[in-house]
């Protein structure tokens, strides 16, 4: 018989099984702490969990209840998930424009330009886990800041935001850019992967494109917009993706304090997992709208 | 210039030139300078917003708390002092605490990089039945938000047990929360804090490294996973310590899995105690100098040296490997 053939065969399925043999740990965490979870946690959303020392965990159904609630009855989850998503858009956006700027800058030829990008990757590693909240949470500083913003009338921020609101643009515009300089802090601290990425990509554009959209005579606005930009696009998607899914899990973001509080002070385990539930939703439909906004955009440079 | 020719000599004073250029070289050397003036203010700006916090945590940590008050005084203190340390360090436990984050991040680190290099190689390089669907999975593993599956995590090892052999032993699930398994166990399975990232990563990287250097190998007549440990592994080198970076770092300051897994109270874990000083401090003040509570700013001033700790490790990690850091980002973000 064809022994090649046989031969063949075995070392296809040996090299397969080599291949599950290597992802084998990834595959068991996934199934046991990421399925099993989810899907006990999708159980659970549908229920009320009551613990104690006895009878161990308990659930009685409530079918949509914990849903309806979060929707209907919870005085505060919808006003904290519309706030949420409406910071989320603007904040992503300003995060990449303002990484997009910064990429563009540092992509220029000057003297301490690598301590500048070192700089600005600093609060990828300092702003992350409990530095991130330990200056906000603190409802001591908060209640200080008021108290310098009452003594102190000369904000520059709020001396801004009301020369503005004289010039007639509506409140609610206005509001948005108030809230983005003020938190040109966070967005900066936000930034520090973006703009990697970012600058990476404007460093594989060859000096030989610009060179010769000179040559056509194009200007230096024309040539970003006709070279770089389209360049860059498909990196758009990539920073755009990466700063949502930044942006859910920060432990700052409101929700995540509400899911937190609900679970362990509350103990209402079942609407904590709605809550989540309801929260992962939002952020997969945001990330696929931005996807195929930006995928649209990027598609007619092609 | 060029269609008239005019005599340029090159000891010309600038005033010279401009004038034979007529007017153009000043205004080049305007336009030049102010875009330079522009960028070098704009970078200084934003570099500064990053390091002024940190900066302002440095002075004020080493401030009396008189000082604070003081309004002559504002950047540097009066009188110097390092109390403010030594009863940081005696809040946070310091010794203990920090023994014990830098063993944990070191475990999980090296778990995790450990796991999710062999799943990287793996979606690198073989082929196998369903490898698009799990390879969607890691994409999902980044995806979820880790506090979607958090209570029934929490659960999970708070009721431990594994397939009932545990309500054999002992006669009921055990409770493993509170200690350092669950981070063990998440981290080896590749499931700790982003490690679908790490995967995500080492495989671009595997997938830039020629294949003919295996096919070598193999010719050779080396096994498959003697080909991996002695070829690819070496060829790997710069993903695998920025991945390790990675993970310490955010291991270091996580406070999620921390908050999760260990009960909060009286964790010796380094995060866990910085985001519970407000409260330690305002109880050692009660019981010791009889005060009902610290004023503000001297439990803002507590914190900023709570925080300037617990950082300084990762400052002079970030100092001595940045290179490592920044080019692993930069070359995946551009493949695929």
């Amino acid at each position: 018989m064809s022994i090649i053939k046989k031969r063949q065969i075995t070392i296809r399925s040996r090299r397969a099984l080599s291949g599950y043999l290597f992802i084998a740990p990834f595959l068991f965490g996934f199934l046991v702490f990421m399925v099993r979870p989810m899907i006990q946690s999708m159980i659970m959303s549908f229920h009320n969990v009551t613990l104690s020392a006895q009878t161990g965990i308990t659930h009685t159904p409530v079918g949509w209840g914990n849903y309806l609630y979060a929707f209907t009855i919870d005085p505060e989850f919808n006003q904290l998930l519309v706030d949420e998503i409406v910071r989320m858009v603007t904040h992503s956006l300003a995060t990449m424009v303002l990484a997009f700027m910064i990429a563009l800058l540092l992509n220029q030829r000057f003297k301490g330009r690598g301590l500048a990008r070192a700089i600005f990757f600093l609060p990828v590693i300092l702003s992350s886990g409990v530095l991130v909240g330990i200056e906000t949470n603190n409802s001591l500083i908060i209640g200080m800041k008021e108290l310098i913003a009452e003594s102190n009338n000369m904000n520059f921020g709020t001396t801004l935001f009301n020369l503005l609101s004289t010039t007639g643009i509506g409140t609610q515009t206005l509001e948005v850019v108030y809230d983005l300089l003020s938190s040109v802090y966070d967005i900066v601290m936000a930034a520090g992967i973006q703009i990697v990425i970012f600058l990476s990509g404007l460093q594989t554009i060859p000096r030989s494109m610009y060179e010769a959209a000179e040559m056509e005579g194009t200007s230096a606005w024309e040539s970003f917009w006709m070279v770089t930009f389209p360049i860059i696009s498909p990196l758009l998607i990539v920073n755009m993706i990466y700063t949502i899914i930044d942006f859910f899990m920060k432990t700052d973001n409101l929700i995540m304090e509400k899911i937190h509080e609900e679970m362990f002070i509350n103990l209402k385990y079942g609407y904590s997992s709605a809550l989540s539930w309801i929260y992962f939703a939002v952020a997969i439909a945001l990330i696929g709208i931005s996807w195929f906004i930006i995928h649209m955009g990027v598609k007619r440079y092609d | 210039m060029t269609s008239k020719p005019i005599a340029v000599r090159k000891h010309d004073s600038f005033l010279v030139r401009n004038r034979k250029s007529g007017g153009m070289l000043l205004r080049q050397v305007i336009r030049k300078k102010s875009g330079v003036l522009l960028r070098t203010l704009m970078l200084f700006g934003l570099c500064f917003l990053i390091l002024q916090p940190i900066l302002d945590k440095i002075s004020v940590s080493f401030m009396m708390e008189k000082d604070l008050y003081d309004t002559t005084i504002i950047v540097v203190p009066r009188n110097l002092t390092t109390e403010n340390y030594e009863l940081a360090a005696q809040l946070l436990n310091l010794n203990t605490s920090l023994l014990n984050t830098a063993l944990i991040s070191l475990a999980t680190a090296l778990l995790q990089i450990i796991a999710t290099t062999l799943a990287g190689y793996g979606f690198a390089r073989f082929d196998f039945p369903f490898k698009r669907f799990w390879f969607a999975c890691v994409i999902l593993v980044i995806i979820v938000p880790p506090q979607t599956i958090s209570s029934s995590l929490y659960l999970h090892f708070r009721y431990f047990d594994v397939l009932g052999i545990f309500t054999r032993l002992t006669g009921g699930p055990i409770n493993i929360k509170g200690s350092a398994l669950p981070y063990l166990m998440l981290s080896a399975t590749a499931m700790g804090l982003k490690n679908g990232l790490y995967i995500f990563m080492v495989r671009q990287y595997f997938k830039s490294i020629p294949q003919s250097l295996e096919e070598a190998a193999y010719v050779d007549g080396a096994s498959t996973l003697s080909t991996f440990i002695r070829v690819m592994l070496p060829q790997a080198v710069p993903i695998l310590v920025s991945c390790f970076l990675f993970a310490f770092v955010w291991q270091w300051t996580d406070v999620f899995y921390t908050r999760l897994f260990l009960p909060t109270a009286n964790t010796m874990y380094l995060s866990v105690r910085l985001s519970g000083l407000a409260e330690s401090l305002r109880t050692y003040v009660s019981t010791r100098l009889g005060v009902s509570s610290p004023s503000v700013g001297y439990i803002m001033q507590m914190i900023s040296t709570g925080v300037l700790i617990m950082i300084a490790p990762l400052l002079v990690l970030y100092l001595f490997a940045q290179r490592w850091f920044i080019e692993s980002i930069s070359s995946t973000g551009l493949k695929d």
